[in-house]
């Protein structure tokens, strides 16, 4: 057995050096170079501060001005990240859509039925960090957040069309608009 | 579904039929030790790490040594992980400050990813430093990996060698996986990875100060490097707590698309690299034929579940716990081929599916992980389905029972047997056991047959060293953490000791021309005989079970009953 733990040992030491260390270092190396931007957590600057990253979603929900994200299981607070986890079958789950498609509902002066308000916005992300919601969602919010900021309608609504992002290459995922990403341009118009 | 979901599904399975061929062939070389293209720059290293090692590569072990060199190597990886997190917080790189690793919870976590299940009690985010994860995780993630490909290797050896003793050098096949296959893939991999936004620096988190004017810690450290391989190498344990769903984890459709993808790369080419080795690609085209067939049939039915209206919410689609940029397709995709493959990385929260996906989650690591499987792990469990169904076809024939020219005897039987009940086994027994303690029940997060679901489905994938979880069970209390480590030990020694002492059987035997009498392995024929075999065990020893979780909570749903 000794014959065999030994040679284990600085086999693992070995394969460890090289899987954990240089391996690790070597692709930081890379990618710290080749693209500085993603590897360091794509975030966005206000001048010495971080406003945040452009991959993750932010609380919007309590300020009618700004575009709103979805549902978060965490708040948007990523320590840790997390769902809610609440089965298809939960009586808390039916509670929060009834209350969250309220919510939805009047604050974008939309007729009342359930079955019009994007699921994205009745559901709560897997990540509680999702920073996108659908294109559709977005438009329903354009009234709203137009007559909050006294800005004609057609100009929010084109800024929107700016940011709705197609299928990855035509075909790959969903079409989707960046909340933080929207909202910072729209800061911007004022 | 639109056509361009339809189109996503058909690209991804059409991709990997034509990879399966051609990574197969390679690793084929490889593990002959012929010519590849990396051999120039990869010899010289590989000869460098049997000398700092110490170990002979050309000494062949015979089936016992081979267990005893693995399990040796096995167990010092699991005493490192589990050291590394008692010791973190006095360690270097740990910019967050974060405290050492409360005991159970590190027993769990280094059994995890020494057995290649890689299930997560902990929150990586809040739990393990960059260092614990970087030398500790990630070196599990490569070599546990690897010594599941060896023991595939190894075992093709006992079936393809005839009246021979050894069945090949365990430390030279870890070195080749490692070396060979899984880091310049991996390399590969992460680069394509950090291109789409996953983090890879060593800084402290990030203070950001949202729009609204709240406060938002970012998270960081090297996560490209480290999920390239836990997809590669189907461990599945995420760098943040809710894995791939986490933006920073898998950022956009492609990166999704990759993970998603190189989960089955390996598993599958590995039945060409089979059907090489043997001698008849035809072999492993019969065992990729059964595998692609029970993965579809199980997604489809996934996907019908996933898109039909749910009527306790009165909702069309069910967007719970999954991501806007992936979609329901995309999620239930990734679904279904994590749980298939033993990868358990996830990019949508399982617990939230309708019941009938998540309980065909459930099904897919119950019948064994098989359908592909982990690397290497899903290849010799199907090898040993291979030979319980030659045994059952020639009882129904009444001849001796033969695969690939060689006998199958009662020794091979009993340790086939052993291989499909020990898993089993732990399934069911500890989950009842929790079911029926207070220590068990009180970790449920949901009420009703969804809560008996949570508890079936942490065993499932603990013994199935899967990795992927309900995850509303509070996984993290002494209970769950010893009970279900312990799962993943018999679930990964339960069936490699049996798998290496297979090939130790077989790789004596003689192989004789087939006869008239012989039942052919290599027709449609037999991919339909072994897949039923697969689904009668299955169905067999998981029925009851799943009766009273996922099958009982669908019907509720559809009656409108809520918990």
């Amino acid at each position: 057995m000794l014959k065999t733990l030994f040679p284990a040992l600085r086999m693992l030491l070995v394969l460890t050096i090289l899987t954990g260390v240089v391996y690790p270092l070597v692709i930081t190396l890379v990618s710290q170079s080749l693209f500085p931007e993603q590897a360091n957590g794509s975030l966005i600057h206000a001048g010495e501060t971080v406003v945040g990253s452009a991959l993750i979603g932010q609380n919007m929900n309590s300020d009618p001005r700004y575009f709103w994200s979805r549902p978060s299981a965490v708040s948007y607070n990523p320590l840790p990240s997390g769902g809610s986890n609440l089965a298809p079958t939960s009586a808390t789950l039916q509670a929060s859509i009834v209350e969250r498609a309220d919510t939805f509902i009047t604050a974008n002066g939309m007729t009342d039925a359930i079955g019009l308000v994007p699921a994205e916005m009745l559901f709560a992300s897997g990540s509680g960090l999702d920073p996108h919601i659908s294109p559709e969602a977005a438009r329903l919010q354009v009234g709203r957040v137009a007559v909050e900021r006294n800005l004609p309608r057609e100009q929010v609504a084109a800024l929107v069309e700016q940011f709705v992002e197609p299928p990855q290459f035509g075909f790959l995922g969903q079409s989707r608009v960046n909340v933080l990403l929207l909202n910072l341009a729209l800061d911007e118009l004022e | 579904m639109t056509a361009l979901e339809l189109l996503q599904i058909i690209v991804y399975f059409g991709l990997l039929i034509v990879m399966t061929p051609l990574l197969g062939s390679y690793m084929a070389h490889v593990f002959t030790g012929q010519r590849t293209l990396l051999t120039p720059v990869l010899r010289p290293l590989e000869a460098l790490i049997y000398r700092l090692a110490g170990v002979r590569a050309d000494e062949e072990q015979d089936w016992w040594g081979y267990a005893v060199a693995l399990v040796a190597f096995n167990i010092l990886g699991f005493l490192v992980v589990f050291g590394l997190q008692l010791a973190q917080g006095a360690l270097p790189l740990n910019p967050a400050g974060l405290p050492n690793v409360e005991l159970t919870l590190a027993f769990n976590t280094a059994t995890s990813f020494m057995t290649n299940t890689n299930w997560q009690s902990y929150a990586g985010e809040t739990t393990l430093s960059h260092l614990t994860q970087m030398v500790g995780l990630a070196v599990q993630n490569f070599v546990s990996a690897a010594t599941g490909i060896a023991v595939v290797i190894a075992l093709t050896r006992g079936l393809a060698r005839r009246t021979a003793q050894t069945i090949g050098n365990f430390w030279v096949d870890l070195v080749r996986a490692t070396l060979y296959v899984l880091l310049p893939v991996s390399v590969v991999l992460a680069l394509l990875l950090v291109s789409q936004g996953v983090v890879q620096n060593f800084s402290a988190p990030i203070e950001a100060t949202t729009l609204t004017g709240e406060t938002q810690i970012l998270s960081q450290g090297p996560a490209a490097s480290q999920i390239a391989i836990k997809q590669l190498g189907t461990n599945g344990g995420g760098f943040f707590n809710v894995n791939s769903a986490h933006p920073y984890e898998n950022p956009t459709p492609l990166s999704n698309f990759l993970q998603m993808f190189v989960i089955l790369l390996i598993p599958a080419a590995l039945t060409f690299t089979y059907g090489k080795l043997v001698g008849s690609t035809r072999q492993g085209w019969v065992i990729f034929a059964a595998m692609l067939v029970l993965l579809l049939v199980g997604l489809s039915v996934m996907l019908v579940a996933e898109y039909s209206p749910n009527p306790v919410f009165g909702t069309a689609s069910a967007m719970e716990g999954k991501e806007t940029r992936f979609g329901i397709t995309n999620s239930i995709l990734w679904g279904g081929v994590t749980t298939a493959a033993s990868n358990g990385s996830v990019n949508a929260m399982h617990s939230s599916f309708s019941p009938l996906a998540g309980g065909i989650a459930m099904l897919n690591i119950m019948l064994g992980e098989v359908i592909f499987g982990g690397v290497g792990a899903g290849l010799y469990g199907m090898l040993i389905f291979v030979i319980l169904t030659v045994f059952i076809a020639g009882l129904m024939v009444g001849r001796t029972p033969e695969y690939l020219g060689k006998k199958i005897e009662a020794r091979e039987i009993k340790m086939a047997i052993i291989a499909v009940l020990l898993p089993s086994a732990a399934i069911l027994l500890f989950a009842a056991l929790a079911a029926v303690s207070d220590a068990g029940l009180s970790s449920r997060a949901n009420v009703g047959p969804h809560g008996f679901s949570e508890i079936l489905y942490a065993f499932t994938s603990a013994a199935g060293n899967n990795g992927s979880a309900f995850a509303g069970l509070n996984a993290n209390t002494p209970f769950y953490n010893i009970l279900l480590g312990i799962a993943m030990w018999i679930g990964r020694f339960g069936v490699i000791f049996p798998a290496l002492a297979i090939a130790g059987s077989m790789v004596t035997k003689k192989i004789a021309p087939p006869s008239p009498g012989t039942f052919p392995t290599d027709s449609p024929l037999f991919v339909g005989l072994l897949i039923a075999v697969i689904l009668i065990v299955g169905a067999l020893t998981f029925f009851p079970a799943l009766a009273l979780g996922p099958i009982v909570e669908q019907l509720l749903l559809n009656a409108g009953r809520a918990f």
